[in-house]
Order: C-alpha cells, then structure tokens, then sequence
C-alpha cells in the first residue's frame, strides 16, 4: 500500500513537472498522444504484469505483437501466404498443408473473423508457452526467450520480408479500432485498456482464480499443497499474457495502418516488464497491483515526454527510462530494509 | 572448578515474532562434554548459532577465558578457537575429503592442481588418524556415509585447532555403528582437553555421553543436572516443566468398526513393495521410522500430491480418482505437510489468506470471494484454535512456529476432515503450542477424525499414538499395538533389526 502511494507521488511529481516545464504539454493533443501511448503499452503492461504476479516472465512479447500484427495485415489484404521452398515428400506434404490452411484463412471472411483469429493465435501462442513451462518444465525465461526468436522469424518468413501495409482500406475498422474522433475525446486505445483494466481488476484482486494468482506466485509450492492447481492457472497466466500482446498487435496495425515483420514490436516485452515492475509487481511474483501496473506504465509513458521537454535529448530516452527504474529498485530495496531494522 | 573456558551470560535474542532467548547462561570447562538439551523451539540452536558466531545476540556477553569477545562471524569464532558441526552437514560434496578438511585454508600457491590435492591429503593424514577415520582422504565426500562425512566435519574443526566443537543434533541421521563411534572420537576429543557442546533431543545418547547437562525450555535456562543427576526422568522435567503423562492427553474410547481410509497396494515408485494400511475414525495412528524410510513419501502419495504407480485409496469404501490432491480434498483426506514454511504457508500473506486458500471456491459467489464470509471463516478459527495474533490480517511471516502450524492445521480444520494426515506436527513448535497441538488432536479423534501422525519424536509417538506403524526402506516394517509400544520396538522396526 505505501509502495502504491509513493509511485502515485511520483507520477503527480512528473506530471506537473511536465506541466511547468513547457506549455506545449498542456495541449489536449499532447494529453490525447500520451493518453493513446498509456493504453497502448497499458494493455502489453496488463497481461505481463498478471504473468510476472504468478512468478512467470515472458520475453516473446515483442514477436508476439510483430507476428499478430503481420498475419493480421496479411488476412485483411488476402495475401496468399508462402510456400517452403524446398523439395521431397515431406516438404510437399507441409506445403499441401499450407495451402489448405491458406485457403482455409483467407476464404473471404469478414475482417472481424480475421481479427478474432489473430487472437486466437496469441492465445495458442500463450498456451504453448505456458504447457512447455508447466509440463515439460523448461525455464520460462528460455522458453520465452526461444519464442522471441521464432516468432519473429515466422512472421518474416510468412511476410517475405516485405512490409505490409493496408492502404486507405477498412475504414471502418480502423474506426472503431483506432479513431482520431475517439470516445468523449480519449483515446480508443485507452478506451480499450480501462475496460480490460477494469476486468483484470476485479479478476485479479476480487475472484477466485486471482487469489490462486497471488498465491501461486507467493509460494507455488503451498498452493500445490492447498489444492489449487496450479499448473493450469500457470498456462491461463500466458495464454492470457500472449493474448493481450495479440490485441496490442491489432491496435499497432490499425493505428500505424502497416506492419513491418522484422521489427514491429520490438523491445516492447521490456517495455512491459518495465511497465510491471515500476508498478510494484516483484519478478519473484505474489507481489504487485493492477492499481501499480496502470501508474507504472503511466510513468513509463511521461517519462520520456518529461525528459524530451527539458531538452533532454531523445538518444537518451532508454537511459532515462532504465535510470528511473534501477532508482526505484534501489529506494524499494533500502526502504525495505530500514522497514525490517525498525520492526 | 577451574575457570570456564568459554561462558555466555544473559544472552537474549529475538527474531520477528519470537522470543528465541532470554537471559541465558551457559558456561563449558576446558575439556568437559556439555549436553544442551530442551525441547523443539526451546532455544538450542539459536544459543549454539550465536556462540558459533552465526547469530549476534540483543543482549548478553560472551567471555573466553573470562575475558569478553564479541563474536560478529564464523570466521571470529573459528578463530578464537570455537567451531560450529550444523545438524544439516556443510560439505562440498563434488571435493575429497582432505579438499573440504582445508577448504578456504590451501595454500595460496600449491603448485599444480595435482601436487597441491596431494599435499593436502598429506596433511590430512594425521588429523583422519587421531579420528580413526578409515577412508582414504583423495575420497570424494559424496561417496562417504553420513557417519563418515560427520567426521570429515571434526577433521576440519580439529584442523583450525578447534579448543570448543558445537555439535548440533550430530546423530540426527547416524545408524547405531556410526553413534558409538562418534562417541568414541569424543571421549578422545575429551582427553585432548577439547570441550564440546552437544545439543541432542536423544536423551539416551545424553545419558551416554554428557559431563554436564543444561536444560533449556522456552529460551530460557530451565535447570542443571551435573553427571551424577543425569536422567532421563529428570531431563524431562526440566524439559517440559511438568511429567511426561500430562503432557500427553490422550481420552481413550472406541473407534469405529468400518475403516474410514483404506490403502491398498500403494506404490510410488517400481522398486518398492506394495503398501496396505487402515485408518478408523477416532484413532491416532503413529507413522515412526528414519529419515529416508519413506514415510512423508507415503503421506504425499496418499494426498495425491506425488504421483502413485499403483493401488488405490478409498475413503469410506469409495475409491479416490488417480491425480490431483483435489480428488482428496474433496473426499475429506487433508495433509499438514512436513515443511511448515515452504508446503503449508504462504509467509508473505496474511493468516486470512492462509487460512481460506483452500476454501476459496467455497467462500465464492460468480466467481468472486466474499471478503465478509472469508474474514469469518478466519477469525472463526483464530478463535477456536487460539491463534495468538491481534487480527487475521496479520502476516503468518511474523508468528511464532507454534501458531503458524496453528494456522497450517486451521486451513484444514474448517472444512470437517475426515482423514488428517501430519507430517511432524510439532516441529519447531515451543512447548506450550506443543500441549495445545496434542490437545487438539485429542478432540479431533474425539470427534471421529481418523488421524495418521508422522513424527520423528519418539515421545510423541508414544504419548499420542493408539497404534504405530513403523517403516523402513519404504514399507511397513511392522504394527505396535499400545500394549507392545515401546522406543526399543520401535527403534527395532525402524533399522530393520526385526526382520
């Protein structure tokens, strides 16, 4: 509790900090921009913090938003999706394959069917993550690590390499998705970051299935002992993580109206990481808040802002980012400590 | 009396939520064996952990030769000459025995790697003699028997020219062979002018060995028995501050007819043979054995918690469905687990949370929590088990042992057990939670629960049990009833000295 309201403190410090140091910040349009960054990275933010709770990490985020965001301008344009290029019977069956799966995806749907299948592939995506994790046992940080790499590749592969953007098309979509009128002036992507924040609220701190989070993430052991079960709400914690990165992939598309397989997404599980551990969540797990995840990433998102106003140059952002944080883990850590001499 | 060598004076030290010691005295002659005995939780290992230099005390001095030292590390400690054996061994097992004997001491340049282990086995040589260690010193310690490795522990601390060994509980996990020869390395430690301390719950090996017996109970000096008044009887008064049979209660009465768990052909893994085994409601079944012999192994298997490779559990005649521990959950067999701190509890998080984990999807409504009915549930049990904390918010983390296993039995109480099974129920619990533990297993098998007890304390199981299985190398080695229960038929099963 007192860790949330000194992350509060800081984030008010930085906002009228921000305020006073140029006037150009007072702008609607600066707050509708930082607004729309805040429920962007909210949304990534969100779903890894509710993994790193459970004592979890994924690093595949990134890969994740770039390969949804590929596949997704890909269904929309009805691309037709490559073939291996070699040679034999086992290439020739698995091209076979893909073609069948080709035509199965690109029969010509309604965009919102290609969109739900987009995150429906983040959600496998998350449950291979999660079942390589709980069954076979292998290292989350590897697994992930490993699915950065081959996500990234697979949305290249499928791409070709080429950038793939969707034109003055789905207008419609992109309305609803990503408008600049927006809902009572916010942002759509902060629209949609209060409602998925507002759920994981009340599932993280008020259900069942976030208690088991929490206590899963405090001592896996104990849950097991209490009966929970704990390998399945494992897999849901990075089905639910790789899902969110899917819809951020959504949103990144229809606002950037292109997606770049080699590089859309990039950094951005670090950026969500920072996110949760600058709210208060610990990587140890059992520990943090949805309340910290929305202020740490809120302070992510100004902070860069701030620097960039005091002229501060921009080559310095990742310093000031990184900085801000290591400052935090320090002060966490003597308060800690100064805590337990007194007690 | 000559001076004492090494004496504390009214030490005390706290940790959150305990009081470990207060105001302790201790005083060790120049080659005298002084046997620090007490119950779990009285104090022994924290008095041993200070004066070893582990642990700095709140309060209190320490003098050596009746000057006053500050002891602010091992390494302080070993160098006045104090040296502390820990009860879980601390050897580098992938190093020879004379690598550990001198390990941290090599000298800086040995030459080659070669050269230089062989010097050190070299000047083990002598060291390994004067213990009659018959090994040879290029041995890797992972080879050794615990018995061996224990003596690889005295090798070192003589080899720093040790004046005073602290050892606790040395024979946790020794066969009798390798007891009687630790003895013997002591009664030549002795000679030498080397004092030692000795810190054992086996009263017999006490009776054995000491000069000079000191008691703690509660963190506090219960008493002293010099060598002529040591005796079982009289350690046990000090000890617990009251005779043994009041300690124990235990309300005989009938069990039912038809048993509530039934175990058939149990086995967790191939090697092993099949387990049988009966509960009836209303008994307190004693599950005594060593370590290693397959008794938490059997509890987990039972819980569902470890996998089983064959037989089936059947509560009340219905067969529990292979898995989970929720097919036992939901039949009424809940475990107490052995490690308090790691399998039952949630340190971080309050007694409230502890308490209603497992009962979370009973205290929900469309899938959320009712904090009204969970605070209930909690306070509830604070109450009936007299868990000493001002509100359930508190953080388990700060209780002491006793009512941390409190709230661990809690989990489980509020959800009508049918079968109970506890792994060590009171270890690391102080005395007077100890009564109340026993207490309340006595009204829970009043009630009807069929309890299934696993306890190293020989005491305990004889205090408590209505019958005891023993096992050894992961079977039932044999069933005392009350009228055949005593520590030699026990101890008897449990090395396999019967078959």
């Amino acid at each position: 509790m007192r860790k949330l309201i000194g992350l509060i403190a800081f984030l008010a410090i930085i906002y009228v900090l921000l305020l006073a140091a140029d006037p150009g910040a007072r702008l609607a349009a600066n707050h509708f921009n930082l607004g729309r960054r805040i429920g962007l990275y909210g949304i990534i933010s969100l779903g890894a913090g509710m993994l790193i709770i459970t004592g979890g990490i994924d690093l595949s985020i990134g890969s994740v938003v770039g390969l949804c965001a590929t596949l997704l301008a890909m269904l929309l344009r009805g691309d037709r999706f490559p073939r291996f290029p070699f040679k034999g019977w086992l290439f020739d069956q698995l091209n076979a394959g893909l073609d069948w799966l080709g035509g199965l995806i690109n029969f010509p749907q309604h965009p919102w069917a290609a969109i739900l299948l987009v995150l429906f592939t983040g959600m496998c995506i998350g449950l291979i993550n999660g079942l390589l994790v709980t069954k076979v046992r292998v290292q989350a940080f590897v697994v992930t690590l490993c699915g950065l790499f081959i996500y990234r590749g697979i949305s290249r592969f499928m791409a070709e390499d080429q950038v793939k953007g969707l034109g003055n098309q789905f207008g419609e979509l992109k309305t609803i998705l990503y408008s600049s009128e927006a809902i009572m002036g916010l942002p759509m992507s902060l629209v949609y970051f209060l409602v998925l924040l507002m759920i994981a609220a009340v599932f993280m701190h008020w259900s069942v299935h976030g208690r088991y989070f929490f206590a899963i993430g405090a001592n896996e052991n104990a849950a097991r002992f209490s009966g929970v079960q704990t390998d399945r709400y494992k897999i849901l914690a990075y089905a639910i993580c790789s899902t969110f990165a899917a819809f951020y992939g959504v949103l990144y598309l229809m606002q950037e109206n292109s997606a770049q397989p080699s590089s859309t997404g990039n950094f951005l599980e670090l950026y969500a990481i920072a996110g949760a551990v600058l709210g208060g969540c610990s990587l140890r797990g059992g520990e943090g808040s949805v309340a910290g995840l929305v202020i740490g990433t809120s302070i992510l998102v100004l902070l860069p802002n701030l620097s960039l106003m005091l002229g501060i140059p921009s080559a310095l952002e990742y310093t000031v980012i990184g900085g801000a944080l290591l400052l935090g883990a320090i002060l966490d850590e003597t308060l800690r400590r100064v805590g337990q001499k007194s007690r | 009396m000559s001076q004492p060598l090494l004496s504390a004076r009214g030490i005390s030290k706290a940790f959150p939520g305990v009081q470990a010691l207060r105001d302790v005295n201790l005083h060790l002659h120049p080659g005298e064996v002084l046997a620090v005995v007490g119950e779990n939780g009285a104090g022994k290992s924290t008095l041993m952990k200070i004066l070893g230099g582990v642990y700095t005390p709140d309060t209190g001095t320490i003098e050596w030769e009746g000057r006053p030292v500050v002891l602010n590390s091992v390494d302080q400690a070993q160098r006045l000459g104090i040296v502390l054996i820990h009860q879980e061994l601390n050897l580098a097992e992938n190093l020879d025995v004379a690598g550990n004997i001198f390990l941290g001491r090599e000298p800086t340049w040995g030459g080659p790697l070669r050269l230089l282990r062989a010097r050190l086995a070299r000047d083990a040589v002598p060291i390994l003699k004067r213990l009659g260690f018959d090994a040879s010193p290029r041995t890797r310690v992972a080879e050794l028997s615990i018995g061996q490795q224990q003596l690889v522990e005295i090798a070192r601390a003589l080899s720093l020219q040790s004046r005073v060994i602290i050892m606790d509980e040395p024979t946790s996990s020794l066969t009798q062979r390798e007891t009687d020869r630790l003895y013997e390395v002591i009664r030549d430690l002795k000679r030498d002018g080397i004092s030692v301390l000795y810190i054992s719950h086996r009263l017999k090996e006490v009776e054995t060995i000491a000069d000079r017996v000191t008691v703690l109970r509660d963190g506090r000096n219960a008493g002293e028995l010099r060598r002529a008044e040591i005796s079982h009887e009289a350690m046990v008064r000090l000890m617990v501050g009251r005779e043994l049979k009041q300690f124990f209660q235990r309300h005989r009465h009938e069990v039912t007819q038809q048993p509530v768990l039934t175990v058939r052909g149990l086995r967790w893994q191939e090697s092993q043979a099949p387990i049988d085994l009966e509960l009836h409601g209303g008994e307190i079944v004693g599950l005594a054995g060593l370590i290693g012999a397959g008794r938490t192994e059997l509890a987990e298997t039972i819980f569902g918690i470890r996998r089983r490779v064959s037989g089936e559990v059947a509560v009340n005649g219905q067969v529990i469905p292979i898995g989970t521990p929720n097919a036992a959950i939901a039949a009424g067999i809940y475990l107490v687990p052995e490690d308090r701190r790691s399998q039952g509890l949630i340190l971080d998080q309050s007694i409230r949370s502890n308490i209603s984990l497992p009962s979370l999807r009973r205290l929900q409504r469309f899938h959320l929590v009712s904090f009204r009915r969970e605070t209930a549930l909690a306070e509830q049990q604070r109450q009936d088990l007299s868990i000493r904390a001002p509100n359930v918010q508190k953080a388990v983390r700060l209780l002491s042992g006793g009512n941390q296993q409190k709230v661990v039995l809690a989990k489980w109480l509020c959800r009508n057990p049918r079968v109970l099974i506890l792994d060590e129920p009171t270890r690391g619990v102080d005395v007077g939670a100890k009564s109340e533990l026993y207490a309340l297993m006595d009204q829970l098998a009043l009630r009807g629960v069929a309890i299934l007890m696993i306890s190293s304390d020989l005491e305990e199981i004889l205090g408590m049990s209505d019958r005891v299985l023993v096992m050894h190398d992961a079977r039932i080695a044999g069933e005392l009833s009350r009228q055949q229960l005593s520590e030699e038929a026990v101890m008897r099963l449990a090395t396999g000295a019967a078959a």
